[in-house]
């Protein structure tokens, strides 16, 4: 198994390599799916893994964005995430790593409270992002925002990168160190 | 013609009821007409029967012969649907005065009962009625749950002694849908209805996704979800599955736990739990789990059994 690190191999000629992570397999690829048909001027990759650490392959690209989905619905999910976490290099999480949860719209079934992925996300220092994606409308403006923060993080953006990404989007959403 | 073989006919012939004799020996082509106009079919049935037999030396009959009556009496249904019907009425109409008993014949040779239950006293609820279907060719009856459980048991002993068997069992198997109750149990849900294209690729074959699949999109656990969708056919087969609204399991098993201690952990006595599933179409719900990723793969038995045990009502003990 190899460690993923987020800069020991060259970037392909105008393209942007995002990683998602989560166990449900249905989500991820519909995601994947609104992601390509976004706009976007670099060539799109799209990556789907249950977890961490992948399988070994020489042949994978450099991954310039690792997203973690959590579905708000099943303690499972989040539970492989965690264990997903360990494997992941601490370079990653200078701006390259985010966490998305979905299934908040629906309180009754929701077995993780949201605070507990808001604590994730701090621990890691990580923006958290929420999203119904079962809603094809809420998942194709996620799909696109996704994209814009790929292609910042693919250094595809001039001026801005990924760890001014960090900081810009700390103001916005989440809440400061002091806060928590 | 030698001993055994005049005994076997006897006998064979000893077992065809009265109202089928004629049709049976007709079916047969053996005995010629004018042969069969000599016995008379008046007289006691053994008198009947060594008759027949008789004529059967004449004829110089051999084995196959016997062997060809013998099929053809397996194949006529010897059921008696009339006295079934008459018998199932009375039984019922004997213990309870106020009964509406009705009949409809249906394919596959089965009979629908309607029966409108009332008591000592007050006249047949016909806005409530209770509905059996019966299929004579198995030992299988369906019932539609009545509001008056207690008229079961008499539905019970109604449908043992008319049909001519012993006992009655209740079986654990409650469903909304005949066709699918019908499916498992006379054990005929695991053939395909469509013609299935047999080398299509694990990744077409799952649910209904990744049909086309953008190059784009590259799965890093190929391996693993190949190996989910494998264990998830030899367990689910490709045939759609019978349709169950529920699964009931009631658990009185000791408490387990991880945490070390707790008020829960010391009972000494099973912890009484009932742990239910309910989908508008339960077996294929459990079927998606595994490839959906909520579950791992493979499901436990206990769930997987379902369609084989012809249960979906559990009842859990320690062992």
């Amino acid at each position: 198994m190899s460690a993923l690190r987020p800069l020991d191999k060259l970037p392909g000629l105008n393209t942007a390599t995002i990683l998602l992570v989560g166990t449900e397999d249905a989500l991820l690829q519909q995601l994947a799916d609104s992601m390509l048909k976004a706009d976007c001027t670099s060539e799109l990759k799209v990556h789907l893994a249950r977890s961490l650490p992948l399988p070994c392959s020489v042949n994978r690209p450099r991954i310039d964005l690792i997203v973690f989905v959590v579905n708000l619905h099943s303690k499972l999910s989040l539970q492989s995430v965690e264990e997903s976490l360990c494997h992941l290099d601490a370079a990653f999480f200078l701006g390259k790593v985010a966490f998305l949860a979905t299934g908040a719209g629906r309180d009754s079934h929701c077995s993780i409270h949201r605070n507990t992925v808001v604590k994730l996300a701090h621990t890691y220092r990580s923006p958290l992002l929420f999203c119904d994606l079962e809603i094809e409308d809420f998942r194709a403006a996620m799909a696109q925002r996704l994209v814009r923060l790929l292609q910042i993080c693919a250094g595809h953006v001039p001026g801005v990168s990924a760890l001014n990404l960090l900081s810009l989007m700390r103001g916005s959403e989440n809440p400061s160190l002091e806060d928590l | 013609m030698d001993e055994t073989l005049a005994e076997f006919f006897r006998r064979t012939i000893l077992k065809i009821p009265m109202t089928e004799m004629m049709t049976i020996l007709k079916t047969w082509n053996f005995l010629s007409e004018n042969q069969l106009q000599t016995v008379n079919f008046r007289q006691r049935k053994e008198s009947i029967v060594q008759d027949l037999v008789l004529l059967c030396e004449e004829n110089r009959a051999s084995l196959n012969d016997a062997a060809h009556l013998d099929i053809i009496c397996d194949d006529i249904d010897l059921f008696d649907m009339e006295q079934f019907k008459s018998s199932f009425k009375k039984i019922l109409q004997r213990a309870l005065k106020n009964v509406t008993v009705s009949f409809r014949d249906a394919e596959e040779n089965s009979v629908w009962i309607r029966i409108a239950w009332g008591t000592q006293y007050k006249k047949p609820n016909q806005y409530k009625p209770a509905y059996v279907v019966y299929y004579s060719q198995t030992p299988y009856a369906f019932t539609s749950s009545s509001r008056l459980k207690s008229n079961l048991p008499l539905l019970g002993q109604a449908l043992t002694v008319a049909s001519k068997h012993h006992q009655i069992v209740k079986m654990d198997l409650r469903s909304r849908y005949l066709d699918s109750l019908k499916a498992i149990v006379f054990k005929q849900y695991n053939q395909s209805f469509e013609t299935h294209n047999c080398t299509t690729s694990l990744q077409e074959g799952s649910l209904g996704l990744n049909i086309n699949m953008d190059s784009r999109i590259i799965h890093e656990n190929k391996v693993e979800k190949e190996r989910v969708q494998r264990v998830t056919q030899e367990i689910f087969g490709d045939y759609p599955q019978p349709r169950l609204e529920f699964a009931q399991y009631k658990l009185e098993t000791k408490f387990k736990s991880d945490l070390n201690g707790g008020i829960l952990a010391e009972r000494e006595e099973p912890l009484r739990c009932l742990v239910k599933f309910s989908s508008p179409h339960l077996l294929e719900a459990l079927k998606s789990l595994a490839p959906a990723g909520i579950a791992d793969a493979p499901l436990s038995p206990l769930l997987t059994c379902i369609p084989n045990k012809g249960k979906n009502y559990f009842k859990i003990r320690d062992k």
